[in-house]
């Protein structure tokens, strides 16, 4: 049987060269369906680790009862003492709170090789930032300081708009801001934001709230008893989130579109794809009557028929699925996109072919190779061996 | 005409491969009318954007707010017609997945900058006697089943009360619509009195001023004029016109226009070769048939016309068929788009592009039927 089953499969994969034409249709049907589904899903998790990466387990943010982003919080200069001296909070050395009362301006900054503004996250960062955030490293130059309007750029802000090089006068307001450091932190959404310290934001933009205080918990388990603390304090109205779960609800609206975009284009371009194999299979059929009704007429099975049409299917699928996904990984991992995050501003964020999504493509591109062979497969095995021989 | 039945027939020489053949172009415009129809909802957003009028925001960002003092200075100057204001509100109404776009404005001013937006006089007039009076959009009004007299109670994300609260009580006075595009009656305007005096901080301070110009051709040096007005202030302004306004936005989401068109250039590309192999396998299978067509008298042109017609037919039915299923799903999008309607620039580029594909997949194997020699097709070699 399987001797059978070898001997059918490999003088039917032989005869493939002569099929190319055909055959082509099955490849590049899955290819380019492999390739949009897999690129599709590429932004949705670059943009998702990205936004996912900014939090940290053992941080808590704090926003304006129902203000949903820090976009739209304020919070008063007294509240974010409250909230700094809350138990739960980390201190350090001096006995000081490691927290940081921050805001965020937009600022206009043009992308580069375009003269629209796009908007960017200033952010305003309290004393203790650097202790807060140990992922944020300077790579170039140095850290601001306060009172003097100076900040730092993050690498992928850096490297999407223009004019933010180490040294270069930034206009905001009043007054221009020096570029005096470049910082990376792991690629998370702060390295697509400017730096700078808070009471100098504070005054230049004329404000007088703050729009999130940022804390550094003593371990993961105290969010609770910092959570309580807060929400029980009848001067307070707050949402108290831990970090993780603030940064993935800021993701989930574009990752739920993204998703649905993806899945939904590509299952229709897959249904696309399965006519056309159908299309070839049948023809492929058609094309080895002569053949397959022989091979009948001197005894072998219907099964192996089967197979052999089958593995001719899949074969194509597998490599039009190759083709797709390896296009998408050399044309789009890594390349460098932004768009409009929870804040109202850019996120800078890399496309990701991780490997998940490579075999999401594989499997895709064997299921649609499986359902264009299958019914020209059984057709193949019902084929009347007597009227195929007479036709030829 | 009466060669159509000889076409039809042809066309379902083999009917399982034309019924592949079919399905795989209704897939493929589909998804063309279903992507070109998001791309569309985008773009015409900046293409119904009025000429007369201008945005002013402020210039660092605008989400920035500018002082309400600017408006007797932007009125005053020369070119001006009509200045209104309006400040971004945003808030839900009890769930945040029920977002509403709410703007606070003047009654008069907001209905007078907007021609477009209907509503009838005495609910106008009754919006500016009533100061927790809001007109919202008849969309919006169906949505959640909102009448004339109905209190509403929204959430604002930004807005508090010297209470602390963020709840915010409006009256419902009166209804508009939008007959030119009805996309946008899905706002909630309401009283900038009401909401100066509750607001617990930025009195005085709006969030961006619209102005109409008395003749378009001059947009360009009022802009400029309101500019320079405030240069050098602290707080500086950037005039555009409404399109431009609306495009740099629109960019900021990211590069729709770009990822449509890719993914529609894919589908499309493999569309040619699918749809090209069968066409030309038809033609090969049928060298006899066309050699007795061209024996009883067929012209080679003829035979070439009876060919490509077969194309033609086959992308036209299946254009068709994959557009109208995409007109009947698009509406489903709404919520995603805000536009209802599949626009009609789409069904007539869909056609343009099935002729195209018709073209160029149905003349190579026409061009080989039209110089086959009778006699070697018929000798079978």
């Amino acid at each position: 049987m399987f001797k059978q089953i070898a001997a059918v499969t490999s003088m039917n994969l032989r005869g493939l060269p002569q099929r190319i034409g055909p055959s082509l249709v099955i490849v590049i049907g899955i290819a380019v369906t492999v390739a949009v589904l897999v690129s599709v899903l590429a932004m949705a998790t670059g943009f998702k680790k990205t936004v996912g990466n900014t939090g940290h387990a053992d941080r808590a943010i704090v926003i304006r009862g129902g203000s949903l982003t820090e976009l739209g919080s304020t919070i008063s200069r007294d509240n974010t003492v409250t909230i700094t001296d809350a138990p739960g909070v980390k201190h350090d050395a001096d006995g000081k709170a490691i927290a940081s009362a921050e805001v965020v301006a937009v600022v206009g900054v043009a992308k580069k090789g375009d003269t629209t503004l796009a908007n960017v996250t200033l952010r305003g960062v309290g004393a203790k930032g650097a202790q807060l955030r140990p992922e944020i490293r300077i790579v170039e130059g140095r850290m601001y300081e306060p009172a003097v309007r100076e900040l730092i750029v993050g690498r992928s802000a850096q490297g999407q708009f223009a004019g933010l090089a180490l040294g270069s006068k930034i206009a905001f307001r009043d007054s221009d801001w020096t570029v005096v450091g470049v910082f990376e932190s792991n690629g998370d959404s702060h390295e697509s934001e400017l730096l700078a310290d808070v009471e100098t934001v504070l005054s230049a933009f004329r404000r007088n709230l703050y729009q999130s205080v940022v804390v550094l918990l003593d371990s993961p388990e105290s969010f609770d008893r910092f959570k309580d603390a807060l929400t029980t304090n009848p001067t307070l109205s707050v949402d108290v989130k831990r970090e993780p779960e603030y940064y993935a609800a800021q993701s989930k609206r574009l990752n739920t579109l993204l998703n649905f975009l993806a899945y939904v284009v590509g299952g229709i371009m897959a249904v696309g794809a399965i006519f056309g194999a159908l299309n070839t299979m049948y023809s492929a059929v058609s094309a080895r009557a002569l053949e397959i009704a022989t091979l009948r007429a001197i005894g072998f099975g219907s099964l192996p028929v089967v197979i052999s049409v089958l593995v001719e299917a899949l074969l194509l699928a597998l490599i039009g699925g190759s083709i797709g996904a390896a296009l998408a990984w050399v044309f789009f991992n890594g390349n460098v996109v932004s768009t409009l995050g929870g804040n109202f501003t850019q996120v800078v964020f890399q496309l990701t072919v991780s490997p998940a999504l490579l075999v999401i493509g594989v499997v895709w591109a064997c299921v649609i190779g499986i359902i264009g062979g299958l019914f020209p497969s059984v057709r193949a095995a019902r084929l009347s061996v007597a009227s195929a021989l007479r036709a030829a | 005409m009466k060669y159509f039945p000889l076409i039809w027939a042809g066309l379902w020489r083999k009917k399982a491969r034309t019924i592949f053949t079919l399905l795989s172009i209704v897939v493929a415009f589909l998804l063309f009318g279903m992507l070109q129809g998001v791309n569309a909802a985008f773009n015409n957003t900046v293409e119904t954007a009025n000429v007369n009028r201008l945005t002013v925001v402020s210039k660092i960002n605008f989400t920035e707010s500018l002082p309400y003092s600017y408006l007797t200075q932007i009125e005053a100057v020369p070119g001006v017609s009509a200045v209104a204001w309006f400040s971004w509100f945003g808030t839900y109404y009890q769930d945040p997945k029920n977002f509403v776009f709410s703007f606070p404005g003047d009654p008069a001013r907001l209905f007078d900058m907007y021609p477009e937006y209907k509503v009838p006089k005495e609910q106008l007039e009754a919006f500016g006697r009533t100061r927790t009076g809001a007109v919202i959009g008849v969309d919006l009004a169906t949505k959640y089943g909102w009448k004339i007299g109905d209190q509403v109670p929204l959430h604002s994300t930004i807005w508090t009360k010297p209470d602390g609260s963020s709840d915010w009580n409006f009256e419902i006075v009166g209804i508009y619509d939008v007959p030119s595009d009805p996309s946008q009656a899905n706002q909630f305007f309401f009283n900038h009195t009401y909401f100066d005096e509750a607001r617990s901080f930025g009195k005085g301070k709006v969030g961006w001023y619209v102005v109409r110009v008395k003749d378009p051709a001059q947009s360009a040096v009022v802009a400029e004029a309101i500019d320079k007005l405030f240069a050098n202030s602290p707080d500086e302004t950037k005039t555009q016109t409404e399109k431009e306004f609306q495009q740099s936005f629109l960019k900021q989401l990211g590069d729709i226009n770009f990822i449509v068109t890719s993914i529609l250039g894919a589908v499309f590309f493999s569309l040619l070769f699918a749809t090209g192999s069968t066409m030309m396998q038809s033609v090969r299978e049928r060298i006899p048939e066309l050699a007795v067509l061209k024996t009883l008298g067929f012209s080679n042109g003829g035979v070439l016309a009876l060919m490509l017609s077969e194309a033609v037919l086959l992308c036209l039915i299946a254009a068709a068929l994959g557009l109208a299923i995409a007109a009947l799903i698009f509406p489903s999008l709404k919520s995603f788009i805000g536009v209802a309607t599949l626009s009609a620039s789409v069904l007539v580029t869909g056609a343009v592009v099935a002729l195209l594909l018709a073209l160029i997949t149905g003349l190579p194997p026409a061009l080989r039927a039209q110089r086959l020699n009778i006699v070697d097709a018929l000798a079978g070699r």
